[in-house]
């Protein structure tokens, strides 16, 4: 007889495999943006607030992820691409990554309340609500605008991070979130043009499936075309300066071509090069985001150490 | 039935276990860092002494009656 019931011979879930529940891989986009948003602003934070203010945005995305898989795991076991995660694959229960995304959710805004202020925390709970609720429960299933309202939640975290500086949102931040909120469409969609998913066969309205691809690439160029005032604009907020116009203007311009490239193609053209107009936007969204976000921190730098800045 | 202190779940569970150990150290750290930030930043550490919710002349000014 054995002194504790507990069954004998089961995969007993590793520590890594909660960790991967929480996404890490998106986890750090959340954090770089949200540092760069709590550094540029125009109040300084104590190094150790700072500190936990990051842990307490990246916990809460983190606590949104592992709801996303909860709610999702039924999908992520028909597609190849999700299949490995920790539920699909049986390596922790549902109800396991409820109960840490619950808990997650309610620490991180929690904390952040009492380390910052209410404003940032009400903001970091809502970001989880958001992208719990309103995206993965609501509109990932039934449109295939999913992608441009639920690209919301991953625009929050320098809003997040500003607000910890703050306590409150201003031009600057919610210029930052429609950066990001702009951004995500056309670098989402330039992938699903090249990558074969089967979100169809899970049931998941993705705009090239439902819409064909011709409405993917009008959708990219016309996305990226609205995004270029998003980005320049907040060149001449208090945040930006000479080196954010110029990263703007070279980076929009850049992207603009790519998308525009993308766009007078079609799927023999593409498939002829192996996509590689469409290769190469993504690649261009990735270094357009990153390359953004570190032209504001380098101005803030500079401001902070009295040299630089024209606004 | 002998008591046995070690049973093969927590060999099985130690990963875990350590890992949970070592977040709630971490969270711990964070608390008390926190706490230190905080009380540091008060300023003028009197002004932390009146949150005790206790008569203290001493930190009263004598115009008031007090004997600070």
């Amino acid at each position: 007889m054995s002194d504790v019931s507990v069954e004998t011979g089961t995969y007993e879930a590793k520590m890594g495999d909660y960790f991967a529940l929480l996404k890490p891989r998106v986890m750090s986009l959340v954090i770089f943006t949200a540092l760069v948003g709590m550094l540029v602003a125009p109040v300084p934070v104590h190094p150790f607030v700072g500190f936990v203010a990051i842990l307490c945005i990246a916990v809460g995305a983190g606590a949104s992820g592992a709801l996303n898989m909860w709610w999702d795991a039924d999908i992520d076991a028909k597609m190849k691409r999700t299949v490995g995660r920790p539920i699909p694959s049986g390596r922790v229960q549902p109800g396991e990554a409820l109960g840490i995304g619950l808990a997650l959710s309610g620490f991180s805004v929690v904390l952040l309340a009492l380390a910052t202020n209410f404003f940032a925390a009400g903001l970091l709970a809502f970001t989880i609500f958001f992208y719990a609720v309103i995206y993965s429960m609501w509109l990932k299933r039934s449109t295939p605008q999913n992608i441009v309202i639920g690209g919301a939640a991953g625009a929050f975290p320098p809003m997040v991070g500003w607000a910890v500086a703050t306590g409150g949102a201003s031009i600057e931040s919610v210029l930052m979130f429609a950066l990001i909120f702009m951004w995500t469409p056309p670098h989402f969609w330039s992938l699903a043009l090249f990558v074969k998913t089967d979100y169809g066969d899970a049931g998941v309205p993705m705009l090239n499936v439902t819409h064909g691809t011709r409405s993917t690439r009008n959708h990219i160029l016309v996305y990226t075309f609205l995004l270029a005032p998003v980005a320049i604009g907040l060149g001449f907020t208090s945040i930006g300066g000479p080196i954010y116009l110029a990263t703007a203007v070279v980076m929009n311009a850049w992207f603009l071509k790519g998308a525009y490239k993308v766009w007078k193609r079609d799927d023999a053209d593409a498939e002829a090069d192996k996509f590689k107009a469409e290769r190469a936007v993504f690649k261009t969204s990735l270094y357009y985001l990153f390359a953004h976000f570190v032209a504001l921190l380098v101005e803030g730098i500079l401001r902070t150490t009295g040299a630089g800045g024209v606004a | 039935m002998t008591i046995k202190v070690e049973h093969e779940l927590h060999e099985r569970r130690k990963g875990r276990n350590v890992g949970l150990g070592l977040i709630l150290v971490a969270f711990i750290g964070i608390v008390f860092g926190l706490t230190v930030v905080k009380v540091t930043q008060l300023g003028e550490a009197q002004q932390f002494e009146r949150f005790d919710h206790v008569a203290r002349p001493q930190i009263i000014p004598a115009e008031d009656g007090g004997s600070n």
